[in-house]
Order: C-alpha cells, then structure tokens, then sequence
C-alpha cells in the first residue's frame, strides 16, 4: 500500500502525464519530498520558498483540506488519497 | 407573523427543519436551513438585497444605473429580481457551463448574460468581469466576492436566525463559493460562542473547470479569511449527487447538488461526533432547491449516469 496522490492537469508535466502518482511518508511535507525526488520540480509548484503552501494551492487527504489539519506537518498514511488543486471561484 | 409589504420584505427568516431520519442518532441531530425559500430560490437573495442597498446608501448606485456581476447564476437570479423591483438594469457575467434554467429564469428577468469560458469556470467569469467593469466605468460593479455586504447579510440575519431557533447548535456547515455566507454566519456564531465549529464544504468538479488553470493565477475572494474556518471540505462529484438524492429518499427534500455537497461534509462530522460520543446539533445550508439543474440530468437515471453528465458542469 502506498499514498496516491492526483495531479491537476497543469501540473502534469511534472509527472509524464500521470493523472495520478504514488509516494510514501508520514506527513505531507514527507510526501512531497518523496515525490520530488521522482518527479524534479513539483514540489516547488506546491511549497513557497519560506516554507509555506502556496496561497493558489489547495491539498486536501481524503478530501479534508490540510491547511486545517495541520498544513505541511499533516499526517499521511498508507492508504490515503491526497488530491491537489488549483484555487478557483463560487457563487 | 408571515404577512410582508412586498417581496423584498420576504427575504431571509427560512425554516430550521430538523431530520430525524438522516440523523445519526438521537444524540447527533442534523438540521436544515431552508434557503430555498428565499423570494428567487436560493441563499443569494439575501447578499443580493444587503449588497444593493449598501451601494444605495453610499451613493454608488442611483436609479437608471448598470449593475455589472461575475455570476455562476444564483447571485445574478437574486439581483436580477431586486434590479427589476429598483428599476436597475443588470448585466450577468456567467460561465457558459452553467444550466440551461438559469440562462432562461435571467432573461425572463430582464437580465443580459455575457458568457465567460467553461475552462476556468467562475474564475474567468471574475476575470471577464474586471475587463468590462474597466471599460465601462460608469457600471456598478457589485463584486459579491470581495463585497463586505455580502458576509454582513448573514452576519446580520442567517446568524441570529440560528442561535434564535437553535441555542444549542455546536457545528455550521454551508459551501464554499464567495465565502460570504460562512464568513459572516460563522463570524457571528462564533463571537456568540466560540466552541461553534465552522466546516466549509466546496465542490470539486471535474478536470475541465480546473484544467486550463495557471496555478500561479489562482483565485482566493477578497472576503476570505481561513480563521474563521474549522475545517473545509472537498466534495467530489458523486458524492454530492448520492446525498442530493438521499435528502429526497430519506427526508423529502428537493435540494440543488451543492446542497448534497454540504450534507456529504455534515454527515461526515455527524458520525464522528457518534463515534466520539458527543452529542452534536449540526446544521447545513440548503442553498436552493433542484428545479434550475433539472436539465443537467442530475435527477434521473443511475448515479454513474448522472455523474457522467455533470462531467465539465458547474453544478454549485
């Protein structure tokens, strides 16, 4: 078992084209590097340089969004789906 | 007393109804806040009629003028009837994804529609927006996303009206669109005690309305403010469309698909609260009804069908 993570179309470049990819770790920061260490660039889509999530980014773990749960110290686990998404509008 | 002067005096006060049977349990009650029984059908009348007599008030907005609005429809259906009762003329910016009802209920209204982009969904109709509102000057742009009218109507009634027929309510959850209703429901809730936990749910739509997104070229509204927030949500496709239908099998209530969004989040809390063992009074906005989603095939045939259907739409 292993983290699957969904990739946005426009981040699909990073990943061959892959809607979605897998990683492994305990938290979200983990899994990130996890990823970027196969896929060369995709973190720093996600990550400012001071750290913190891009203000046009939105991850949710198993659809609850992480910048409630703890943001890049959120716990992942074997098993959960990690969605990534570009910030639009309602109403 | 159910007696008003006109329709505008009919806005907000909606029934808090409660839904034994989707409960969890005794303990864990869920309760729904009808705003379909708004003047239009849905929670937008309130921003609508907030957001127009605060521009009245400051002067911005005078008999005869152009009120110009980036709209995914509920808002534009809102202001549109208040246009007509104030004599205002009303342009629309809505993204063309949207349904057919909607186009049909604005024109009726008197309303023009500008159609922004199905890529990039409400965010191009903002963008679309901004381009005309700096072309004409002279129209009003209203601009519920930043628009502190907006979050000050539920501030002002959707609040009080809670915490009046329900003192003991623990958890609000509403969607996530402009943010206006959970900003000022939830600010209001909160200030009247902070143990009320405020939970976002938003929709996640298919790739199209994200596809084409820039993530450098995001969009968060003006009104936002992340602390007012417990948790948020994302709910997908199919699970709205289970819940939509589930309100109807289980409780008889016809609600639009971002209503079936909402309970999916609700329900979520709900049986964690069970599972936890505390007793929780959870209450969940019921935007508007079904009828304007009718024609995307949201209420007929199986749920992949539907699912499939919906692919590429802006049902919130």
């Amino acid at each position: 078992m292993a983290i699957e993570v969904r990739i946005p179309t426009i981040l699909r470049t990073y990943t061959g084209g892959a809607k979605t990819v897998e990683g492994s770790g305990t938290t979200l920061a983990e899994l990130l590097n996890d990823l970027d260490s196969r896929y060369s660039g995709l973190r720093s889509r996600l990550v400012t340089e001071d750290g913190g999530l891009h203000r046009f980014v939105n991850i949710y773990i198993n659809d609850e969004d992480v910048r409630f749960i703890g943001s890049l110290e959120a716990k992942v686990s074997d098993g959960d789906t990690v969605t990534i998404l570009p910030a639009v509008a309602g109403g | 007393m159910a007696r008003y002067d006109s329709l505008l005096d009919a806005c907000g006060d909606t029934p808090l109804v409660g839904l034994p049977r989707l409960s969890p349990s005794p303990q864990v009650r869920l309760w729904a806040k009808l705003e379909d029984r708004n003047p239009t059908g849905s929670v937008k009348d309130r921003a609508a009629l907030y957001m127009i007599r605060a521009a009245e008030a400051e002067g911005r907005l005078r008999p005869g003028d152009t009120i110009l609005e980036p709209t995914s429809g509920n808002t534009g259906i809102a202001l549109a009837m208040v246009a007509k009762l104030r004599g205002y003329r009303l342009v629309c910016v809505m993204p063309e994804n949207t349904s057919e009802e909607r186009r049909q209920i604005l024109r009726m209204y008197g309303a023009e529609i500008i159609f922004s982009p199905a890529a990039g969904g409400s965010n191009q109709a903002v963008v679309v927006a901004k381009q005309l509102a700096a072309e004409h000057p002279d129209w009003v742009m209203l601009y519920q996303y930043g628009n502190e009218a907006n979050a000050r109507a539920h501030y002002e009634t959707t609040g009080p009206e809670l915490l009046r027929d329900l003192p003991s309510l623990t958890h609000f959850v509403a969607g996530l669109g402009t943010t206006g209703t959970l900003m000022g429901t939830g600010r209001y809730l909160r200030e009247k005690n902070p143990e009320i936990e405020i939970i976002a749910a938003e929709p996640r739509y298919g790739e199209l309305v994200y596809g084409l997104r820039n993530i450098d070229e995001g969009y968060v509204p003006e009104l936002y403010d992340a602390t007012v927030l417990t948790r948020r949500f994302s709910v997908g496709t199919r699970d709205a469309l289970l819940r939509t239908r589930q309100l109807i099998e289980v409780e008889g209530i016809f609600a639009g698909l971002s209503t079936g969004a909402v309970l999916h989040a609700a329900l979520a809390v709900g049986h964690e609260a069970l599972r936890a063992g505390r007793t929780a009074d959870i209450v969940f906005m019921v935007a508007d009804a079904g009828w304007k989603y009718l024609s995307t095939g949201a209420y007929s045939g199986t749920l992949s069908e539907a699912e499939e259907r919906l692919e590429g739409q802006l049902w919130a």
